[in-house]
């Protein structure tokens, strides 16, 4: 039956849409801190994801300290260390050279240091694509486990269509959703949480009631590029990469970020879900290669079509 | 022609005749095939960087895709010789066709978007191109060998012709770029980066200034890209529509100085054979050297010398000469034209005016007359909808009801650079300048706005520095004046484009108390002399000096109007400004 394997791919597509989007949205709110929040544009953003898959491999793979734990558990474990140390490397990179485009030092300038930022983070980007290139070789690896081959089925749920929940990708969206959870609680409810909503809003007036906006600025920027690189260990497990992965996911985290509405976590998390969702559904009419085109179609589309409202206030800044 | 750019022009073409001749003597005796391919490489990025220059430099429209442009040059000289066997003689200027209709095709969307969204937007672009081009099987094509006539396909068995045609190139793409900068195009351009708004203000169509860049900096990619293919005899998506394409450009330009002419040529001429010669001695053991080399020379140039190299050693070594003085035709003022006779009639008819902002009301039902050569203040407390008042004059926000009428015409519902074409000229709360430029360009940016050429925008604008009492300073460059000359400088510029209305927006602001005497003396002769101006002002003594009438506006309506003695005693009006309280103290 023709419409039953329609019927099954649909439901397919909706389902990866669904587990691989919490993935992107995990990996959007990373962004969404750094660019949504502290208002710097980081071009650097998908290098930090590559950072973390590369972390992920090297931590569970051949001789790696995590390699005990075996090809179940352990790249998920990976994944989760990815974040501390891609966060180490956020914040020595914002202590050296972000925080000297951006923060308080171009507060109020005419751009905000968007201009810096965008050209000290496009440098940032290519030394990271290129150096990974002589560190890790332009040979695509993955982080092997089982799991990214066997699937939970539900159903047959309409005549003989069946969803196929793929397993490395289901532990890995629930992972994701845990430190969205999580981090969220940590933004809302803590004191440093509060300290980096007072800082990103207004930095001077932060300063005046004490807090200290540098090292705010720092832990944030840490915490967006560990939050990137912990999802980026979560899609090492099903998916092959090389150090130029990063361009691919820096147009749909900007994507993400933006539909989702600058400033708020939890709608980067929303707006990257959406994009996953779509960039899996276009796998239902579009050949594999045009898929990453239409990505950035998409998000043409979305800077054109809904400026305002989506824009927030950089819109009329800018 | 710009206000002197004669004498610039001249040592540019100059320069470029002596180190174009260095540079192919140099290249004759070049032997060793892999040296000839980097003297080759250096004029075509230098090319290419040119081309950023002149969008993303001059104009600050900064792009990350030029790489679009680029590889459409080269894919199209690549594959009209595959297919149709044309010579890339004709397949570089089809290539620059190309990359025009391509530029137009990406900047009408495009251009709707500013700053960072504008280069991200851009980097989308040859990424897309580039997974459609793998999509379509050109993963690896090679250009055809022409053995029985190579001249003729741009084919050389003489590695040194290669090197002639890129030199030639340069020359070419140089001259454009200097063409440009020493011409309206570069003036508007330089205006756009600065201020975008301000420039629009000065009758600038912004839109249309940004589409010819693109379009003249994706032509001259083209043909660099064009060549390129030429030159390697094999193109790959990645490797002219890659990443590190468009970084190239970035880098060349910027670090050898943005906005100039000779930046683009600097970078590539010491960033080119660095990168090269890396990846040629190291690339087999660190096989992403080249980026890695860019990628630092940006982030080090963006931290110790945002300006590039260019500039920062203008700046440190070469301090500029004392500003030429005026030449007498000029600097005695030309005779103030003609104008007519204030009749004091009604100039501008505002009525009903509204605008929200979601629930609030920012201008509500506002009207009043403006008669033709008067002062008319507007005053107000802070969010009273004075500035929004302006904007909604002058078009930069567009009206929800209501009609502003100047002399028979109504101002409402055309473009910020169309209503300063009617004759209205407007000077905003933050100064703009062109720090680098003269006094005098930064006000002949309002006269160009005004449609004139070029030999009665430099008398307007000499003009209007007379007027203000700038004269003197007509030479020196903007980012050396005082607050007050500043804000005559922006007095001026409006002037230059002889305005019918001038709409000032807290000229005041920030002066002292002798400085604003300066600028009101300014004022009152420009009212002796025809000039309707409404100012927006907070200082209540210079605006009790100044103004003919007030026009009191709270929460966006209009509390009253009238004589300025009137509405200082109006109990409304101390009310607003004072509040309630004191009013009631001061009548027990």
């Amino acid at each position: 039956m023709d419409f039953e394997i329609l019927i099954e791919n649909v439901l397919n597509a909706l389902a990866a849409g669904i587990t691989i989007g919490c993935i992107y949205g995990l990996m959007c709110i990373g962004l969404g801190l750094i660019f949504g929040i502290m208002r710097i544009v980081n071009f650097a953003q998908g290098e930090l994801l590559m950072l973390g898959m590369f972390a992920s491999l090297y931590l569970v793979t051949g001789g790696g300290i995590l390699a005990f734990l075996g090809p179940y558990i352990g790249p998920f474990v990976g994944a989760l260390l990815a974040g501390p140390i891609v966060f180490a490397g956020g914040a020595l990179l914002h202590k050296f050279l972000i925080a000297r485009v951006s923060g308080l030092r171009t507060s109020g300038s005419l751009d905000e240091g968007h201009f810096g930022q965008l050209i000290v983070t496009l440098g940032i980007s290519l030394i990271l694509q290129n150096g990974g290139l002589i560190l890790f070789g332009s040979t695509p690896v993955t982080v092997r486990t089982p799991l990214a081959s066997s699937a939970v089925e539900l159903g047959p749920i309409y005549g003989d269509a069946t969803v196929f929940l793929n397993k490395a990708r289901l532990i890995a969206c629930a992972v994701a959703i845990t430190v969205a959870v999580a981090l969220y609680l940590l933004l809302e409810f803590t004191r440093m949480g509060k300290a980096l909503r007072a800082a990103a809003d207004n930095p001077t007036a932060a300063t005046y009631m004490g807090i200290n906006v540098d090292r705010v600025y720092r832990i944030t920027f840490g915490l967006g590029s560990g939050i990137t690189a912990i999802a980026g260990g979560l899609m090492a497990t099903y998916l092959s990469f090389g150090p130029f992965v990063g361009l691919d996911y820096v147009i749909i985290m900007y994507s993400g970020v933006v539909l989702g509405g600058m400033g708020s976590i939890l709608g980067a998390f929303w707006g990257g879900l959406t994009v996953g969702f779509v960039q899996q559904c276009s796998s239902l009419v579009l050949p594999p290669q045009l898929q990453n085109a239409a990505i950035f179609i998409v998000f043409l589309l979305i800077l054109l079509l809904r400026p305002q409202g989506l824009f927030g206030r950089s819109a009329e800044r800018a | 022609m710009r206000y002197g750019s004669v004498p610039r022009l001249r040592r540019d073409l100059v320069a470029l005749g002596i180190l174009s001749v260095l540079y192919l003597a140099a290249a004759t005796f070049v032997t060793n095939s892999y040296y000839q391919l980097i003297m080759t490489m250096v004029p075509i990025w230098a090319v290419f960087g040119v081309s950023w220059n002149i969008l993303s430099g001059y104009g600050g429209q900064l792009s990350f895709g030029h790489a679009s442009f680029f590889g459409i040059g080269a894919y199209t000289v690549t594959l009209v010789l595959v297919y149709w066997n044309l010579t890339p003689w004709f397949g570089i200027p089809l290539g620059m066709i190309v990359a025009a209709c391509a530029a137009l095709l990406i900047g009408l969307p495009t251009f709707r978007l500013r700053g960072h969204y504008f280069a991200l937007s851009m980097l989308a672009y040859p990424l897309a191109i580039l997974y459609f081009l793998q999509y379509l099987g050109f993963q690896e094509v090679s250009l055809p060998m022409h053995r029985e006539s190579p001249a003729a396909y741009l084919e050389f068995t003489d590695p040194r012709l290669y090197t002639v045609v890129s030199v030639g190139l340069l020359i070419a793409g140089l001259f454009v770029c200097m063409l440009i900068e020493n011409s309206r195009f570069g003036l508007a351009l330089l205006a756009i980066r600065q201020n975008e708004l301000a420039a629009e203000a000065a009758g600038i169509n912004a839109r249309l200034w940004k589409m010819r860049a693109l379009i003249t900096s994706g032509m001259m990619a083209a043909a660099a890209g064009g060549f390129y293919a030429c030159v390697l005899l094999v193109v790959t998506p990645d490797s002219v529509f890659g990443m590190l394409v468009s970084a190239q450009a970035v880098v060349m330009a910027l670090f050898g100085g943005a906005a100039s002419v000779w930046g683009p040529v600097i970078g590539a001429a010491i960033l080119v054979p660095l990168a090269v010669s890396l990846n040629a001695e190291l690339g087999n053991y660190l096989p992403g050297i080249q980026g890695v080399v860019y990628g630092i020379a940006m982030i080090g140039i963006m931290l110790a010398a945002p300006d590039g190299l260019f500039w920062t050693i203008r700046d440190r070594f070469f301090r500029p000469r004392a500003p030429a003085p005026l030449p007498a035709s000029l600097a005695s003022g030309a005779p103030v034209t003609a104008r007519p006779v204030a009749d004091g009639g009604p100039l501008l008819k505002v009525q009903g005016l509204s605008r929200s902002f979601g629930g609030l009301r920012a201008v509500s039902q506002v009207s009043f007359e403006v008669n033709s050569g008067e002062i008319l203040g507007i005053i107000g407390p802070n969010g009273a909808g004075k500035t929004t008042l302006f904007n909604l004059l002058n078009g930069v926000l567009s009206s929800d009801e209501g009609s502003a009428v100047l002399d028979g015409q109504s101002m409402l519902g055309r473009k910020v650079h169309q209503v300063c074409r009617m004759g209205v000229g407007r000077t905003f709360q933050v100064v703009r300048s062109f720090p680098r430029l003269p006094l005098l360009d930064n006000v002949i940016v309002g006269a160009y706005g005004a449609g004139l050429a070029d030999d009665e925008a430099i008398a307007a604008a000499a003009e209007a520095l007379h007027r203000v009492g700038l004269t003197a300073q007509a030479g020196v460059d903007a980012g050396q004046l005082t607050n007050k000359q500043l804000r005559l400088m922006e007095l001026a510029r409006a002037l230059a484009g002889r305005p019918r209305l001038l709409l000032l927006d807290e000229t005041l602001a920030g002066l002292g108390r002798d400085e604003c005497d300066d600028v009101l003396d300014v004022l009152q002769r420009l009212r002796g002399e025809g000039m309707t101006v409404v100012i927006i002002e907070h200082t209540m003594h210079a605006m009790m000096r100044i103004a003919d009438r007030f026009v009191v506006l709270d929460h966006g309506r209009v509390l009253a109007s009238g004589l300025p003695r009137e509405v200082v005693e109006d109990r409304s009006v101390i009310e607003a400004y004072l509040g309630k309280k004191w009013l009631a103290k001061q009548n027990a």
